[in-house]
């Protein structure tokens, strides 16, 4: 333990937005479209992914609506399966995917480091283009009549009993797995070769290590996607048997080489949310993370384990008993670390200095939701278990608690968080804080009732469902509603506090990260003069002092 | 009740009848597999606590008016050991107890009843051993063990009842087995919860659980003349299988009586016990399940029969060593316990047809 700190929050009175920014620095199409800046690229990223979360969040809808009765009343079983197939798909690998790494990532991991730009800049407008074209596929898909394979395109069902758009699918995801690799491989060789003098690996931000663990699966586990998909297309478009047994194929070998990304790459969607998370947390308790090394040693094990867990999506698919055991054990491992992650969030709040900001209630929701999507991720890793509650509702409401209470909180957080940073200009708090609890609340009633739905045994991915089941879905479908507001707020007030936003300052948090150290918008070379890294990560005396440094300096100018 | 408004008493038991809660417990297993469940609950529960209890307090005590001064903490060692360790241990104590469920759930009992079971898009087609068919149903005796060996016509389906807290899946080409022992008579959901194309939510049918005397009737009301292995045989004959299979010393393939469980060597040198699924497959891929000794002639079946007629062809030959032909109908799928009741003549029989079983 050290001497208590006080930050003083600077005077924002008097602040502009710097005239020379990231974004001021050209103008027009070309200069966006043509940009090597990682900011920049993060803004592209931005607008896209929110473009394609609003499409899957509409799907979700046309989804939750069709479930209210349980007859299909709203549209033929067929669309209902295309509705939730582009569903998971766009949800998936065009948002969860992309979203913390290619967004916040982008923009922040080269200047948490110091860094000017990331290593590969060219390939990282080149892992922007091959999203936007994985995107154009899909819409292609999609107003070409769309596609009924479910996201996991389970075969023999995927290669020769559907006549949808399966190919262009295929290829679309095939295409943003290269998007996610590239991002990855620029991830891994700008966090080793770019970090300023002074930036241990134990000096990181968090969020450094966590979005270094993700690229590590992104890079090693896509490929697999890439060449099972490419498999598929074959088996579908020359018979060639593979999976199919009907041609000699092997039934579970798909399931095999789907989940060896498709679990991963949960690990891929989560760790940079908790990166964001471990972020958001020190600062608004101003206060070091508690248990440092635990928690970036904890993303390491998560992204190793997770390699190693693929088969419990498998446990009643006929692999041998014995399999399914170690699965289950190995499972139970990958539990533990974010199990720590928890309590040591949690213990980071223990005698700091807490506000409640917007960015810390999507924290504070993110810990609680992702806690109860993890604890139930142990109720189908367990085998016994698994067997009824596979495949059911249970199922749905775990992974929606993980990927949309865990990974969406955390990635709301993040741009509410570095939203001044930015764009120079503050969110406005009120509105913003009332629409984190609307998310927190619509959440809760559109996928806790699924808990139990699923525990009934409601299978998932039926259009039409037995009586009994109606009233809970209706609770489900009425807080999706909500849950839509809680969504549609941000892109309002964000949209809004563009032009009208207080003018933000350089760190307005009190934030100790680097990327606080420069003007907001950062400057295109991001710091005016390479900064040295003298200390330890969230290290708040160390603000302090510099606070102190500056205000002499200030004063000094002024009375010469 | 009803005098306050007949029209809020309609609405509130309607909404009642839509608004289940917990699915029933019909099989063994169900409390067993609930057991656990709330047991899991029970943990989540106070971990949840603990962590929900902590942020609140915390945020409280050290809000920023009570508490201007944050002070800088490292970590804790003894700490960090304690919330690896303990939660470590729970979850190893959730993975052994459901090993244990997970190996109870999928080796059924030597006694127990195989029915055979085929999904196909979109429906089941159950076949009992006694030649009775049904599509999306399946009735089956309270107090008996059933083992289903499940197998797809097409596309990957599911076997899930939910009552009975069973699930497994229906591959394409495989065999795969799961059993029960339903404890409750009633009508309970069978639903296919693996997405197989257009009408998945369509694929589901009823579990009809009845008295050993009611399923006694049930049998004999809606046998189909023959049994499955009856079945079998007359498939074997019209394909013309016996041309070979005829155990004569001359025969160009090997006799088929007593095959079945048998070791076999295979002229790769490969030596494999000839179950549901060897047979199946040399009966559509023989070309790779030649037995020693005999040259690879035979062709393949694949495409040329459908899951149900290697089923009745399995179960045909299954039964070559018993005297099956003797069996009615009913009595190759009578409770052991009203055979063991019965006149002495008849209950050689349905042994015969016990003792096959794995």
């Amino acid at each position: 333990m050290s001497a208590a700190t006080i930050v003083s929050l600077p005077d924002q009175s008097t602040a502009r937005i710097p005239k020379m920014n990231f974004l001021t620095r050209e103008n027009g199409l070309l200069s966006w479209l043509l940009t090597s800046d990682h900011k920049r690229i993060a803004t592209l990223y931005l607008i896209s992914i929110t473009f394609f979360f609003f499409i899957g969040g509409a799907l979700a809808g046309l989804i939750r609506l069709e479930l209210l009765t349980p007859q299909t009343s709203l549209m033929a079983a067929d669309t209902y399966n295309k509705v939730f197939t582009m569903h998971g798909v766009i949800m998936v690998f065009l948002f969860l995917v992309p979203s913390v790494p290619a967004t916040i990532g982008n923009f922040f991991i080269p200047m948490m480091i110091g860094a000017k730009d990331l290593a590969l800049p060219k390939i990282n407008l080149l892992s922007w283009y091959l999203y936007v074209g994985a995107g154009i596929m899909m819409i292609y898909t999609m107003a070409a009549g769309g596609v009924d394979t479910g996201w996991t395109f389970t075969t023999p069902l995927s290669t020769h009993y559907l006549n949808t758009h399966v190919i262009s699918t295929g290829l679309a995801i095939f295409v943003a797995g290269f998007s996610s690799i590239f991002t990855g491989l620029n991830f891994i060789v700008t966090i080793h070769k770019m970090r300023v003098p002074g930036m241990t690996w134990f000096r990181l931000p968090l969020f450094v290590w966590s979005n270094y663990a993700a690229s590590i699966l992104m890079v090693l586990g896509t490929p697999v996607l890439a060449i099972t998909l490419v498999l598929v297309v074959l088996e579908r478009t020359m018979h060639i048997g593979v999976f199919d047994p009907a041609y000699g194929g092997d039934p579970l070998l798909f399931q095999h080489l789907f989940w060896f990304y498709s679990h991963p790459a949960v690990y891929i969607m989560i760790l940079p949310g908790m990166g964001v998370i471990s972020e958001v947390v020190s600062t608004f308790s101003r206060k070091r993370v508690f248990g440092y090394t635990a928690v970036a040693f904890s993303s390491v094990a998560i992204a190793v384990f997770g390699f190693f867990v693929w088969a419990h999506h498998m446990f009643i698919m006929g692999i041998s008993n014995y399999a399914a055991l170690i699965f289950s054990l190995l499972t139970m491992l990958v539990a533990v670390p974010s199990a720590i992650k928890i309590f040591n969030w949690t213990f980071t709040l223990y005698k700091g200095s807490i506000t409640f900001e917007t960015p810390m209630l999507y924290a504070f929701g993110f810990m609680g939701l992702f806690t109860i999507g993890g604890l139930t991720g142990v109720f189908l890793g367990t085998t016994g278990t698994d067997i009824h509650l596979t495949e059911t509702y249970f199922i749905v409401a775990h992974f929606h608690f993980v990927m949309v209470g865990g990974m969406l909180m955390a990635f709301l957080s993040g741009i509410h968080f570095w939203w001044p940073k930015w764009t120079g200009r503050m969110y406005p708090e009120k509105i913003s804080q009332f629409a984190a609890v609307v998310t927190f609340i619509g959440f809760n009633f559109t996928f806790f009732p699924q808990f139990i739905l699923g525990m009934l045994g409601m299978p998932r991915r039926y259009a039409a469902y037995p009586p009994e089941f109606q009233a809970l879905n209706v609770f489900s479908t009425a807080g999706a509603t909500i849950l839509g507001v809680g969504y549609l707020l941000p892109i309002l007030y964000l949209t809004w506090s563009l032009k009208y936003g207080a003018v933000a300052g350089d760190n307005p948090w009190q934030a100790t990260g680097l990327e606080w150290q420069t003007q907001s918008p950062p400057l295109t070379e991001n710091f005016l003069e390479t900064p040295i890294m003298d200390h330890e990560a969230y290290d708040y005396e160390w603000l302090e002092k510099q606070n102190i440094a500056r205000q002499q300096q200030k004063e000094v100018a002024s009375a010469g | 009740m009803d005098h306050i408004s007949p029209v809020l008493w309609q609405f509130l038991e309607k909404w009642l009848e839509r608004f289940a809660l917990f699915p029933p417990e019909a099989s063994t297993v169900a409390p067993q597999s609930d057991a656990l469940f709330f047991f899991m609950v029970l943990v989540s529960l106070i971990g949840l606590t603990i962590v929900v209890l902590l942020i609140v307090a915390f945020s409280i005590l050290y809000s920023k008016k009570r508490h201007p001064q944050a002070v800088q903490i490292e970590g804790s060692t003894i700490l960090e050991a304690t919330w690896t360790i303990i939660p470590l241990g729970l979850f190893l104590v959730m993975f052994v107890w459901g090993a244990l469920l997970y190996f109870r759930i999928y080796t059924p009992p030597a006694n127990a009843l195989n029915i055979y079971v085929v999904g196909k898009q979109w429906m089941w087609k159950a076949e009992h051993p006694g030649g009775q068919h049904e599509i999306n149903m399946l009735h089956v005796p309270v107090g008996r063990p059933i083992q289903i060996t499940l197998i797809s016509q097409d596309v990957f389906h599911s076997f899930s009842i939910p009552a009975f807290r069973v699930k497994r899946e229906a591959i394409p080409g495989r065999y795969t087995t799961v059993w029960f022992e339903a404890t409750r008579t009633g009508t309970f959901h069978l639903f296919c919860t693996q997405y197989c194309g257009t009408n998945h939510s369509q694929m589901i049918g009823d579990v009809i659980v009845m008295t050993p005397d009611d399923y006694k009737k049930w049998l004999e009301s809606s046998t189909s003349g023959n049994s499955l292995a009856q079945d079998g045989e007359r498939l074997f004959t019209s394909l013309s299988c016996g041309a070979c299979h005829n155990a004569r010393p001359d025969a160009r393939g090997p006799s088929l009586a007593g095959v079945y469980n048998a070791r076999l060597t295979l002229s790769s040198g490969q030596a494999i016990t000839a179950d549901d699924a060897y047979l199946r497959e040399a009966i559509l891929n023989p070309s790779e399940h030649i037995t020693q000794g005999y040259a690879p002639i035979m062709p393949t079946y694949q495409g040329q029969i459908s899951e149900e007629g290697v089923i009745a062809l399995v179960e045909y030959i299954k039964n070559l060593d018993s005297d099956y032909r003797v069996q009615q109908t009913l009595n190759t799928t009578e409770l052991a316990p009203n055979i063991e009741e019965k006149a002495a003549p008849a209950a050689k029989a349905p042994a015969a047809q016990e003792g096959v079983n794995p």
